[in-house]
């Protein structure tokens, strides 16, 4: 039996839902998405580092399943400490949770020192375990602070992974909301002139027209540069970009839809255009519109990385996937990973999302599957 | 085709009214420094490049310049004017973005063609997983990760430079701006064949024999129209894939001089980058009709 069999009398999203689920590579792209959107989501709480946070001992971390701080690293780093108290560490004892050691100086030693322990970033808050009666040796203890950095740290010490997912918020909701705006204007539009016909349409398309031959990504550039670089307008940018092909799109179905006897009957009955163009035109066209909003949405998280990796997007410390991208790409000989780590996500993102759109684009087809 | 040209006048001066007054209205100016000038300067700086003037007196100089040719002078690189800036640069985006182009047609329609031709076998199911990769992978992506490979590991390419046009360090550029090119085309061309093959003419050809030679000449001429129509976009989107290309690969072209004209509040110097490529993008879009016209008779007779 093929496909074309199965869709006899079922109703358009029975249709489109059995024909997706027939399509292995649709749901894998699926898959992966809803994964990035919950890593992306949730990972940030997860993984114990906050996006922002320098790690001033950890910059340039490779990534690795490995404890930091490592066994050998821990003795150098005390004895940097202790430089930095003027007072020389004795009797270093590394534990597997914690160090022991006797600061000794000529003076008295001051417990106040102790709060170098808990700013750097491999120990804890150290507390004395004995004073010598003079003061001159002091025995602290202080636990070892212990982290992972799975992807990674950036050139300042942040954790990769962290930032990864926190940049992929930014990069998902500023494609989401791009798309929405896009959707917004190009579906109202597309539907107005489309219903409208004549010389409305005439005049409302020759405008599309001019705006499609311009250099649009140029002026989103000037935009970005000449207005400050918030997200609110990058978004807003990129979702007024976006919206001409859609209204295209929207135009030529509404045409069709038009001339249905059920739009007919509607005008006789005297709604209103508003009406007409809400209840008939607008849900009729979401077929398409659904399959290309699927694929616009990689477009945008594509023109945001885009800006973001000439410097013009998203601003430090916050930070999306072309701000790592970018950042990544400026070290490539040191540190390669804090390229490959952003790409990788980018590209996942945007591939099951073309895929997911393609898929959807097929299922709504009305000729059935290619 | 006069009137082709007639019509693009009116989007060119959009272009240029609407890029003017986004640039003018915005805040900061081009003598904006981290130690201020002295006000007398600063009158005289305004004065000497015609910024004391209303805007719309502003704007209609730049109108009467522009039509005589005239870009005016850069406010960022003294002593240079925007036409000689852009002189400069163009060739860079010009050589890049026309091998780029050739290499993607070649390249992609050989691919789509082979697609087409076994369809469904494994090399059909690898081009079409290319064309995907090729269209996801963004180019901002791909370079550093060519610089990677050739420039740093291999060490066969230089990872960036001009070099006056050393094909050496033309590769990597090219091949990054030609990467998502030769995926929509091998796509476009695959899929023309594909449709082309069912048509009732080509089953009249295989019907009376002809060699396979003589069909698959006349399915391309079918599959070319998709292509042809996709080249115009295409070379405008090579223009603008350029800013990224030459920033990553440090290529004087006209991409460079645009990013950071905007950054240093160049206004001539970005107008005269828009309304360069404004122009491009019509000449490009007229090409496409005039090409389409050619292989379509139907476009041709429709005049």
């Amino acid at each position: 039996m093929s496909a074309r069999d199965l869709d006899d009398g079922a109703s358009l999203a029975l249709r489109v839902r059995r024909r997706l689920l027939g399509d292995r590579l649709a749901g894998a792209s699926l898959a992966v998405l809803l994964g990035v959107a919950l890593a992306c989501l949730v990972g940030p709480l997860l993984t114990g580092h906050p996006y922002d946070r320098i790690y001033y001992d950890y910059p340039r971390t490779p990534p690795s399943l490995a404890l930091y701080p490592r066994p050998g690293t821990v003795e150098p780093a005390l004895a940097r400490l202790a430089f930095r108290m003027r007072v020389r560490a004795e009797d270093v004892a590394v534990g597997p949770d914690a160090v022991r050691l006797t600061l000794a100086a000529d003076g008295p030693v001051d417990a106040r020192v102790l709060t170098y322990f808990a700013r750097s970033d491999l120990f804890g808050a150290a507390r004395v375990l004995a004073r010598s009666g003079d003061g001159t040796r002091l025995t602290v203890e202080a636990p070892l602070r212990r982290t992972r950095f799975l992807a990674g740290t950036d050139g300042l010490g942040r954790d990769l992974l962290t930032r990864t997912l926190a940049g992929g918020r930014v990069s998902l909701a500023l494609g989401l909301m791009a798309t929405a705006v896009a959707l917004g204007i190009g579906v109202a539009y597309g539907a107005a002139a489309g219903y409208l016909g004549g010389r409305a349409d005439a005049v409302m398309m020759r405008l599309v027209d001019i705006l499609y031959a311009l250099p649009f990504v140029f002026f989103v550039i000037m935009l970005v540069v000449f207005f400050g670089r918030s997200v609110g307008l990058i978004f807003l940018a990129v979702g007024a970009v976006e919206w001409l092909d859609m209204a295209r799109i929207v135009r030529a179905e509404a045409m069709a839809i038009r001339r249905q006897d059920y739009v007919r009957a509607a005008e006789a009955l005297g709604l209103t255009t508003a009406a007409i163009l809400r209840r008939h035109v607008v849900p009729n066209t979401l077929g398409p519109v659904v399959a290309f909003a699927a694929l616009l949405v990689p477009r945008v998280i594509l023109l945001e990385s885009f800006l973001s990796f000439l410097g013009l997007g998203v601003q430090e410390p916050m930070t999306s996937w072309g701000v790592l991208i970018a950042d990544g790409a400026r070290s490539i000989e040191t540190s390669p990973w804090m390229l490959l780590v952003p790409a990788c996500a980018l590209v996942a993102t945007l591939m099951a999302l073309t895929l997911l759109g393609e898929g959807l684009a097929d299922a709504l087809d009305p000729r059935g599957p290619r | 085709m006069l009137r082709r040209l007639a019509q693009g006048v009116p989007t060119l001066l959009v272009v240029v009214t609407l890029s003017f007054f986004l640039v003018r209205l915005a805040p900061g100016g081009p003598f904006d420094l981290e130690r201020p000038l002295a006000p007398a300067a600063m009158e005289n700086l305004r004065r000497v490049y015609g910024l004391d003037q209303p805007l719309l007196v502003q704007f209609g100089r730049y109108l009467a310049a522009l039509a005589r040719g005239d870009l005016g002078p850069s406010f960022s690189v003294r002593d240079l004017s925007v036409a000689e800036l852009l002189a400069r640069g163009l060739p860079v985006s010009a050589t890049l973005g026309a091998l780029a182009l050739g290499l993607a047609l070649a390249l992609g329609v050989s691919l789509g063609g082979l697609a087409a031709w076994r369809r469904g076998s494994a090399l059909d199911h690898a081009v079409t997983a290319l064309g995907t990769l090729g269209l996801t992978v963004p180019g901002f992506v791909v370079a550093p990760l060519l610089q990677i490979a050739f420039g740093l590991t291999l060490r066969w390419l230089p990872v960036g430079g001009w070099e006056d046009g050393a094909p050496r360090n033309l590769v990597l550029p090219v091949a990054t701006l030609a990467l998502p090119q030769v995926a929509v085309i091998a796509r476009l061309t695959r899929a023309g064949l594909v449709e082309a093959a069912g048509r009732p003419h080509l089953r009249t050809l295989r019907s009376l024999g002809l060699a396979p030679r003589t069909l698959a000449l006349h399915a391309l001429r079918g599959a070319a129209l998709p292509v042809v129509a996709y080249l115009g976009p295409a070379a405008a989107g090579l223009l603008t894939g350029s800013v990224v290309v030459e920033t990553v690969f440090g290529l004087p072209g006209v991409g460079r001089y645009f990013v950071d004209g905007a950054l240093n509040r160049d206004y001539t110097l970005v107008m005269g980058t828009v309304v360069l490529i404004g122009v491009f993008v019509l000449v490009f879009n007229l090409l496409t009709d005039l090409a389409y016209a050619l292989v379509d008779p139907r476009v041709r007779d429709q005049g």
